[in-house]
């Protein structure tokens, strides 16, 4: 297991001329992106263009056939997938995510109610709509504590009002110190500040 | 690092009481078996007793291998196996606590329950610390090498009757030292070479299928 980096104060993560094959075709090649606190990265393009795959590259499920990444810190990755159990309930899962990362079990409810499930923590998780499981989603990333978040599709199955959620958890995420990127090709995340973009159908890569 | 490891644990503990019905298939196993077998064949003791070891052994291996499906899909598909490489401890030990999960679900409830199948199937009472002793070291065989074939069929569509596929082959070995080593005990003749190869059989095991699932699950996660 690669042991932390030493980066620069501010960059969490960087990754030099990232390439993934699948079937031998490349889904992406050269791409280079650095994570810097308190900056999100925006990571576009259409359907097939290896935003999901990037990601994971990034968070460390898959090796990319070329190129190095290396990073200061642990990572999150919220995906299509949440990775929470149905037959638990809401705070159960999230206690397991606490201790899965080796934290104490707390914050469980304040999380809940930080993403509008204030008193679901005995709800199980087969019970809530798809809205409610994103929500549960973004709990989870918010009692992991770290400091990097990788999103995929962070606005799927929400509403305006999820969306709205999203933007604000990934602003105090950038205040905090932290770092954000993101898939989309949906809503645009509005947070104030612009984002550095990553266009994967085109390969540009814009800092604003 | 214990912690977590422990929470691994204790979760696949929790979900499986909550899937409580499936959770008893082994017991169900083991109890068809002793029940229906003696109903179909007769319940004439000399002919239970000496299929007796062979027949608790199977019961041990279909439970073993009903719950195999169970062992990795169900992460793989809601997301929660690929957070394995997100958390801090290294993969390899959250693969020996989810098989270890595994025997305490399918094994352990055989182990515990094979005296009484024994005693219904009138098994020569010599044989069976030797029983005990096969399932002891047998059951954590069968889940080992059951999880390697989840592992490596994680990723196709009907994976499970591969899976049978790949694990018979292997699983076999167990099953004639197994029965053997209890078939030779009732008779009044040491059962030491067939337990020792058993336990040879485990050691080599628990070297090697971890490592092998490790990456059986890194490739399939692409």
């Amino acid at each position: 297991m690669p042991s932390p980096q030493c980066l620069p104060e501010n960059r969490l993560l960087e990754a030099h001329s990232l390439r993934f094959d699948r079937r031998g075709e490349p889904v992406f090649k050269d791409i280079s992106v650095t994570l810097e606190a308190g900056r999100l990265l925006l990571i576009l393009g259409p359907n097939g263009s290896g935003k999901t795959t990037l990601l994971r590259c990034l968070a460390g499920v898959i090796g990319p056939i070329e190129g190095e990444l290396e990073r200061s810190e642990r990572r999150a990755f919220l995906g299509h997938r949440t990775g929470l159990k149905a037959a638990l309930s809401c705070r159960e899962n999230l206690n397991f995510v606490r201790s899965f990362h080796g934290l104490a079990r707390c914050c469980a409810d304040q999380a809940l109610a930080r993403v509008g499930l204030a008193g679901f923590g005995l709800r199980l998780a087969s019970t809530l709509s798809a809205g409610q499981t994103r929500r549960l989603g973004l709990a989870s990333l918010l009692v992991s504590e770290r400091r990097i978040w990788l999103l995929d599709e962070p606005y799927a199955s929400l509403d305006d009002a999820g969306g709205a959620l999203v933007d604000e958890l990934i602003v105090e995420q950038l205040n905090g110190g932290g770092t954000v990127a993101l898939s989309t090709h949906q809503r645009l995340p509005e947070i104030g500040a612009e984002p550095t973009r990553l266009d994967l159908g085109t390969g540009l890569l814009e800092r604003p | 690092m214990i912690g977590s490891l422990w929470a691994l644990l204790s979760q696949d503990l929790r979900l499986a009481i909550r899937h409580g019905g499936e959770s008893l298939m082994p017991l169900m196993f083991l109890f068809s078996v002793i029940i229906l077998v003696p109903l179909g064949v007769g319940p004439g003791p000399n002919l239970l007793a000496a299929i007796a070891p062979g027949m608790i052994w199977v019961a041990a291996l279909l439970s073993s291998l009903l719950a195999l499906e169970r062992l990795f899909r169900p992460d793989f598909e809601d997301g929660s196996l690929e957070q394995w490489w997100l958390g801090h401890l290294p993969v390899y030990g959250l693969v020996l606590v989810r098989l270890f999960s595994h025997w305490l679900i399918t094994g352990l409830p055989i182990i515990l329950f094979a005296p009484i199948a024994a005693q219904m199937l009138f098994l020569h009472p010599d044989a069976l610390g030797t029983l005990m002793i096969s399932l002891g070291l047998g059951t954590p065989i069968l889940s080992l090498v059951g999880g390697l074939a989840a592992a490596l069929t994680l990723s196709t569509n009907r994976g499970s009757v591969l899976l049978s596929i790949l694990v018979f082959p292997l699983i076999v070995p167990v099953l004639v030292f197994a029965t053997g080593a209890v078939s030779v005990a009732a008779e009044g003749i040491s059962p030491r070479t067939h337990l020792g190869l058993l336990a040879a059989m485990l050691v080599l095991a628990l070297t090697l299928v971890p490592l092998a699932v490790t990456s059986a699950l890194k490739l399939n996660i692409e």
